[in-house]
């Protein structure tokens, strides 16, 4: 999954080249995001070789977007992210713009008013728990997920692979999506194979520094996906 | 990984069927990884002097179906399948090629294999929810009725293999015995891939299944070569 997490703040939809490099070489689904606005953004970003786009801000202004988009390209492509934050009164509202703007719509009823508008698959963002390392918001995937018969993806907060059971077991989520807890070790990795820095990166003084969130803990998709299958969670597991 | 370089010129050519629906973008590349030469096309003549042809497809039955007969496509695909030059139908390209689907009521498909297409139950045998669409990664393993993977663009799968679907119906052919794989989502068991001579057709995207899922397009390709070798 690709997410350009600034997009709508910078009214930008720029992925499809990385997108279309990507698709060349990796024959697995690839979901896109970030600053989907039109049908034509949509149509863009499949012919650059998305398997799946994901809405969310082009969703909540405009949530026949979603119906428009499901008839046009098919509900099982059309994915809707919804970005939680609990309020003190315990509720969930759904934001948008990568959690920065608040729209007071309350998430269940999104929720299922998104699977009745054709999604055909939700991905729930607690943006609380995420990058936290704290584990996901299982309350608030389990919420979704029994309220809807379309797929829930958990996302946000991961910091180990039992974290991951967990929200498999007790959150009742279809799919997890991951990206933190990969990245430290890929990037420790990075420097000792290529005995080098992040120079062509952009702001790199964090990855040089070489520090990560105490939280996380460093690990790779092999043993998450080692982790799930001794615990009786099936996942495809590479030979 | 590096893909398999040929000359232009030599290389099988491969008729990406286009009506206008779907990702074929990932299907004309996993071609050309293998070494075939892909063209997406709706012109019926470059269809009919292509070595193989793929139909792919995502979205609507119905829509599929209509926008198939706009471009003249239904005659096209038949036409073509009675050649025996290899033929692969992914996912929605699977479905089209059953007598009807039970989608919006019941809306006519190209008649090539007997049978019809179902939704999934929102709920399985034991009263538990299913989640519609099926997304993801499931097995495919041995239909006991058939002759085996090891003559087809399976061969060199293990059973119960990984592959990638993405579907809110299935198939249910009359004749099980051209049934090649099956799987097995929630409690229900369905035919997620057909054969009949040249003829394949999955319910699964191979060319979204990893390196498994690129081995059908392997064998499919070494398929093709044999077969125009004997032509």
């Amino acid at each position: 999954m690709f997410t350009d997490v600034v997009a709508s703040l910078y009214e930008r939809n720029s992925l499809d080249d990385i997108i279309s490099k990507v698709a060349k070489e990796v024959f697995i689904p690839l979901t896109v995001a970030g600053g989907l606005r039109t049908i034509d953004d949509l149509k863009k970003a499949f012919r650059a070789g998305a398997d799946k786009v994901s809405i969310n801000t082009a969703a909540i202004k405009n949530p026949l977007f979603i119906s428009e988009a499901s008839k046009k390209f098919g509900s099982s492509n059309i994915v809707v992210t919804i970005e939680a934050i609990k309020h003190a009164d315990n509720n969930y509202y759904a934001y948008t713009d990568n959690g920065r703007e608040e729209t007071g719509i309350e998430v269940l009823g999104w929720a299922k008013k998104a699977e009745e508008l054709g999604a055909g698959e939700i991905i729930i963002t607690s943006v609380d728990n995420e990058g936290t390392g704290h584990g996901y918001d299982i309350n608030l995937t389990k919420m979704v997920s029994e309220a809807v018969s379309i797929p829930v993806v958990a996302h946000g907060g991961a910091g180990d692979a039992k974290d991951i059971k967990n929200v498999i077991d007790d959150g009742k989520a279809d799919a997890v999506a991951i990206a933190s807890i990969l990245h430290y070790s890929y990037a420790e990795k990075y420097l000792e194979e290529h005995k080098a820095d992040f120079k062509e990166e952009g702001n790199v003084s964090f990855l040089n520094s070489g520090r990560n969130y105490s939280k996380i803990q460093k690990t790779s998709i092999e043993d998450i996906k080692n982790y799930l299958s001794m615990n009786e969670i099936e996942c495809r597991v590479l030979n | 990984m590096q893909g398999i370089e040929l000359m232009e010129d030599s290389k099988p050519k491969v008729a990406i069927i286009d009506y206008e629906m779907g990702n074929m973008f990932s299907v004309e590349h996993a071609c050309r990884y293998v070494g075939l030469d892909a063209v997406i096309t709706s012109d019926h003549e470059t269809i009919m002097n292509a070595d193989a042809a793929i139909l792919p497809g995502v979205g609507a039955f119905s829509e599929c179906m209509s926008n198939l007969k706009k471009f003249g496509l239904d005659t096209a695909i038949k036409d073509f399948i009675e050649t025996e030059k290899p033929f692969m139908g992914i996912c929605l390209g699977l479905q089209l090629l059953f007598t009807e689907s039970e989608e919006f009521g019941i809306s006519s498909g190209l008649d090539v294999i007997k049978g019809t297409v179902k939704k999934f139950p929102t709920l399985n045998g034991d009263g538990k929810k299913l989640k519609v669409p099926q997304i993801g990664w499931n097995h495919i393993y041995k239909n006991p009725e058939s002759s085996g993977w090891d003559d087809s663009v399976l061969n060199g799968l293990t059973e119960k293999e990984f592959m990638y679907f993405v579907h809110s119906y299935y198939v249910v052919p009359e004749n099980s015995s051209e049934t090649l794989t099956l799987t097995n989502y929630c409690g229900i068991e369905y035919c997620s891939g057909i054969q009949r001579n040249n003829l394949i057709a999955f319910q699964f995207h191979p060319e979204k299944s990893g390196k498994e899922g690129i081995k059908i397009y392997e064998n499919w390709a070494s398929k093709i070569k044999n077969t125009e070798i004997l032509n």
